[in-house]
């Protein structure tokens, strides 16, 4: 019997990953290297170092143990999280699944990519062996049944769990101020937020609490955190990581993203988690290569390693509204990578404006319907009450925040009979012109570049009361999600604020499954961008 | 006969009180009884009486309604016997302990999603084309959302815009004894959806205990167009309905169980009105006695709301079937339209078709009822027999059988629908399980159509091979069962007979000619029932009267 089922919404972006850089003007990594000069001017080597490949190395050499490593990362815990408040939960097996790693190496058993790397996980990432509570009151002590894929994969490849990470309840909020329990500070500037709906992942990582972090991203965070903490943020392709296990937010937005110091080890960590999952029916088959092994060191390229690729600039993402600081960071970065040898343009996304509304709408919609399943009957808090709408109303008007009702309202509004085609449909034809708008810029660019966010971190408070103005702080990201596609953010530059400035991310989109290219051109970036330290003050301060 | 001259009399004593609805319906049930055991008889008999039952029946609704037409449509639920749950590896099995077969996916814990069972795809375009529908191409999953405590994730995966099969149709022949006919009902659309769980409430009424067990279970919905107009339709619809799933195997059909649940929505509107009256729905019906009844029910009450003036009473409301006062009674009024704010469901992708996947299950389906009644009807017999032998597959199956094995249609027919019926109805098994194989009864036909044993012999002989099995020529030998057709081995054992009963003779040779029973009687016990009973007769007629 032949199968029934198909999946045109993976079908159509199931085109391979090309092993060259610009699809315009191939070339394979092999023709850099075949390149011998360097100019020290443009490619001097950065402080930024990866730490996953120097980890497996210490580990697999005995220069380090698992347990000396683990104790490295826990005492910077100690020490920096009654500041930084980036976890809800911290796992108190971490020194014990070191031993047990210790043991692997000593027996000469194979250990995996990810041998003895300290990963923080997002609190709505399901953990057999922790609580996850997405950041909500509701769920204060649930704990799961089962491992999210994701999380699977990291313990597969040999990670450690480190703890999970704060965040805005469910996903919904840019700040981490919306979480449940409490409010994670952004380690460039305590008084900063760290941005959100992963604040605490992209914080975790920022101060060198865990080497890498999953966070997920709906319509920014991901990438937005990464921009205001100066780490590396990836949301990958739709369907590119398995859903199962993430607790839903908008289910057709959703991804697991990834935080790293470095691009190397962000790339190493999608390599881990990565493939298609038969507990996800939206996961994509698309084969997974090897991110980091495409990857070339510095010393290998010529001066012009990004030659022939063609960049675009999204010319809305710099106009009014955008912070001056955060505009000359990216002109900068623009012209750094024109340097590197890209051509670079500029492209105008028609629908990029329709994008933030219609976002909120679907967005909304399907998080009205995600979050039904709090009702307090099965799991979670429960109130007391006499009747079953009272149990119903008490459990969900105590256990959700103010941001979490206002959404499930504005969805359930939008899914209503009569205003379903003026709302829910019509953000639907939105998305399909922003994808359109997304594949015509694409198939003139390799990659197009935008800022992560309109500023650099805020003052914590200082968007709490005004919800329009902090979703207008998405407008930088939502389209990739409602388009689907990968986008990488680097730290590119700083603007003023705080003891040493704060950091601004760069934004780079490609098609459907071109992760390889974006962490390759960004590897490139991060590596040749010199006199920028990453490094955030509070770790100098401790 | 006595039996028939009941069923003549039970139909005129319902066109006397054509009004009292609710003697009506007490005194049905008997009526149903007896066309049982008509069926289950075949005999030929019973049909001068059908056409008397038939035009009572006709009359007895039209008097009923009054000027008025009801108008009814089903939407039925049938449960889908796959081997796991449609949306998770669940295995599902009726009665199992409560919350045995469940898992993280069909519980709708945080984090987890729903991934299509592929056999219920193919189960409803199974099911779809035996309906006559259009399948669709390219469909795709919907949310429907509702709280209540039994649907774990507030929602409901169900189809809304594009169901996977529409606009079809279905065959139905109506019972001879309600006047029988052959009618034809719209199918609107078939759609696949999830189950939901089940609330247990306490015996104190103070607390409420869920069972997911039937979370996530597949059905395939069900619905048809407003076609019916009275108790009798829509119940025939709902039995055509179970043959089909039973049929091509998607179901197992049994209503007691749930596996195939029916709402009836109802509407009552005078004569020559163009639009519908307000509808009411009636669930809890749990067998298709129930489910006439309570329509008849409904409509009664619904027309003489409207008699009453008092046609504003009738309300968009839920009812249920009560079988012990045989009344339905409000569960529910529906306050406005439910808003189940529909939207797609974004964790399962689109269900695309391909024209070779929708070929090959068209070729794999089975010959379905309609097409079964229509070749038995080919072949001669009533339609009385023709729905007996069509209900069912498996008797389909074994009288195709004897047929193949050379037996006669309406002597098969006969065996099958009378003594083998009964057999099954007393042990309560099914044909599959009896020993008696279709080629033994074709063989135990032949055997007494060709006269090598008596009619009597063979109704002896079939218990036996029912339970034991055996071989009927085998049993003959055994047993010595060859009919005496030897005139001469007949004449002396009548002559035997007379000898010994001079006394009765002489009775009979004065004038109690009655007697000739008596004396054939004597004569059949000698030969242990093997005598040709015509040759017997002549015989005997031939040597009582010769003395005259």
């Amino acid at each position: 019997m032949p199968s029934p089922i198909q999946n045109p919404r993976l079908l159509l972006t199931s085109t391979r990953i090309p092993l060259y850089l610009s699809s315009k003007t191939p070339c394979t990594h092999r023709c850099f290297a075949s390149l011998p000069s360097l100019s020290p001017q443009t490619l001097a080597p950065q402080s930024t170092t990866s730490s996953i490949p120097s980890i497996r190395e210490s580990l697999l050499s005995g220069r380090k143990k698992a347990v000396e490593i683990a104790a490295e990362y826990l005492d910077r815990i100690r020490l920096t999280e009654p500041q930084l408040k980036s976890f809800i939960h911290l796992s108190d097996s971490v020194l014990k699944d070191a031993l047990e790693l210790d043991r692997k190496v000593e027996n000469g058993e194979d250990v995996g990519p990810l041998a003895g790397v300290l990963v923080g996980v997002k609190d709505n990432l399901c953990t057999v062996d922790m609580p996850s509570t997405g950041g909500s009151r509701i769920l204060d002590g649930y704990r799961p049944a089962f491992d999210a894929t994701a999380v699977r994969k990291l313990r597969e490849a040999g990670a450690i769990i480190a703890g999970k990470t704060n965040m805005d309840e469910f996903g919904m909020g840019s700040t981490t101020e919306g979480s449940g329990f409490h409010v994670t500070k952004n380690p460039w500037d305590t008084s900063r937020v760290p941005g959100g709906s992963s604040g605490g992942s992209a914080a975790a990582v920022s101060a060198r609490q865990c080497v890498a972090s999953l966070g997920s991203d709906t319509g920014g965070s991901v990438r937005q955190p990464a921009s205001f903490c100066g780490v590396v943020g990836l949301k990958p392709t739709y369907g590119r990581v398995s859903r199962f296990g993430l607790m839903a937010y908008a289910s057709s937005l959703d991804v697991v993203g990834v935080f790293g110091s470095s691009v190397i080890d962000t790339a190493i960590v999608l390599s881990a988690i990565a493939g298609h999952d038969r507990l996800d029916a939206t996961s994509s088959s698309h084969e997974v290569p090897d991110y980091s092994s495409e990857m070339i060191a510095l010393d290998q390229l010529n001066s012009k390693p990004l030659k022939g690729l063609k960049i675009g600039v999204i010319k809305e993402t710099l106009g009014d509204g955008i912070e001056a600081g955060v505009v000359s960071s990216i002109k900068a970065a623009s012209s750094h990578l024109e340097q590197l040898g890209s051509i670079v343009g500029e492209v105008s996304l028609s629908s990029f404006d329709l994008g933030l509304p219609a976002y909120y709408i679907l967005a909304s919609s399907e998080a009205s319907s995600n979050l039904a399943r709090y009702d307090s009957v099965r799991y979670g808090q429960q109130a007391d009450a006499d009747d079953l709408s009272l149990l119903y109303g008490d459990s969900r008007a105590k256990g959700l925040g103010h941001e979490v009702k206002m959404r499930i309202l504005m969805g359930t509004y939008a899914l209503s009979a009569g205003y379903y085609d003026a709302y829910y449909k019509r953000a639907q034809q939105v998305r399909t012109l922003v994808q359109k708008s997304f594949k015509d810029a694409l198939d003139q660019y390799d990659i197009l570049i935008s800022p992560a966010a309109p500023s650099a971190a805020y003052k914590i408070g200082e968007k709490t009361n005004d919800p329009l103005a902090m979703y207008a702080g998405d407008i930088m990201t939502v389209n990739v999600n409602l388009a689907g596609l990968p986008s990488l953010v680097v730290p590119c530059g700083f603007v003023e604020g705080g003891a040493s400035g704060l950091p601004v991310g760069l934004q780079m989109i490609s098609s459907s499954f071109s992760e390889g290219k974006l962490l390759r051109v960004g590897h490139i970036f991060e590596q040749s961008l010199q006199g920028y330290n990453f490094v955030p003050p509070v770790l100098s301060e401790n | 006969m006595a039996l028939f001259i009941f069923r003549g009399f039970c139909a005129n004593a319902i066109i006397l009180i054509p009004k009292n609805g609710a003697f009506l319906h007490k005194i049905r049930p008997k009526r149903s009884q007896f066309e049982v055991q008509a069926r289950r008889s075949g005999s030929t008999e019973a049909r001068p009486a059908q056409k008397s039952s038939q035009m009572a029946t006709r009359e007895r609704q039209q008097q009923q309604l009054q000027g008025f037409e009801a108008i009814i449509g089903i939407e039925t639920h049938v449960q889908l016997q796959t081997s796991t749950k449609a949306f998770c590896r669940c295995p599902y099995s009726y009665g199992s302990d409560p919350n045995t077969t469940i898992c993280p996916v069909c519980m709708g814990l945080p984090g987890t999603l729903p991934v299509l069972n592929s056999r219920v795809v193919e189960f409803a375009v199974k099911l779809g084309l035996a309906l006559n529908c259009e399948i669709s191409m390219k469909s795709k999953f919907d949310r429907k959302q509702y709280f209540y405590p039994d649907l774990p994730k507030g929602y409901q995966i169900s189809q809304f815009d594009i169901p996977i099969a529409k606009g079809g149709f279905l065959d139905v022949d109506l019972p001879v004894e309600f006047g029988g006919g052959h009618k034809k009902f719209g199918i609107t659309r078939v759609h696949m959806e999830e189950d939901a769980g089940k609330l247990v409430h306490s015996d104190t009424g103070s607390f409420s205990q869920v069972d997911l067990n039937r979370a996530g279970v597949p059905l395939l919905e069900i619905v048809s167009e407003p076609d019916m107009r009275n108790g009798i339709e829509a119940a025939e619809y709902a039995s055509e309905l179970q043959r089909v799933v039973r049929y091509v195997g998607v179901s197992n059909g049994n209503m007691q169980e749930g596996s195939l649940r029916c709402d009836v929505n109802v509407s009552v509107r005078p004569g020559g009105q163009q639009e519908f009256g307000t509808k009411v729905e009636i669930k809890n019906m749990n067998s298709f006695s129930a489910m006439n009844k309570a329509i008849d029910y409904e409509i009664n009450r619904q027309i003489l709301l409207h008699k009453q003036g008092q046609a504003n009473q009738i309300v968009q409301e839920t009812r249920l079937w009560d079988d012990a006062t045989q009344k339905t009674f409000t569960m529910r009024k529906k306050e406005g339209l439910a808003d189940y704010r529909y939207f797609p469901e974004p964790d399962l992708p689109e269900v695309v078709l391909t024209d070779e996947y929708v070929d090959q299950i068209r070729k794999s389906l089975p010959e379905l009822p309609e097409a079964k009644r229509r070749r038995y009807e080919n072949m001669g017999l009533t339609m009385q027999d023709v729905l007996f032998l069509a209900n069912d597959d498996d008797v389909c199956d074994y009288f195709d059988s004897c047929i193949q094995n050379g037996a006669e249609a309406k002597l098969a027919a006969n065996w099958i629908m009378g003594d083998i019926a009964a057999y099954l109805k007393n042990e309560k098994v099914s044909i599959k399980e009896i020993k008696l194989t279709p080629k033994e009864l074709a063989e135990l036909i032949s055997s007494i159509k060709n006269g090598t044993i008596s009619g009597k012999i063979g109704k002896e002989i079939l218990n036996e091979l029912i339970c034991k099995g055996g071989t009927v020529q085998g049993l003959i030998l055994e047993k010595d069962l060859v009919q005496i057709v030897d005139p001469a081995a007949i004449e002396a054992l009548v002559d035997g007979v007379i000898a010994e009963n001079p006394k009765q003779l002489e009775q009979y040779r004065s004038g109690r000619t009655k007697l000739q029973g008596f004396f054939a009687g004597q004569v059949m016990k000698k030969s242990k029932g093997k005598a040709n009973p015509v040759l017997l007769t002549k015989i005997l007629q031939e040597k009582l009267n010769a003395g005259n």
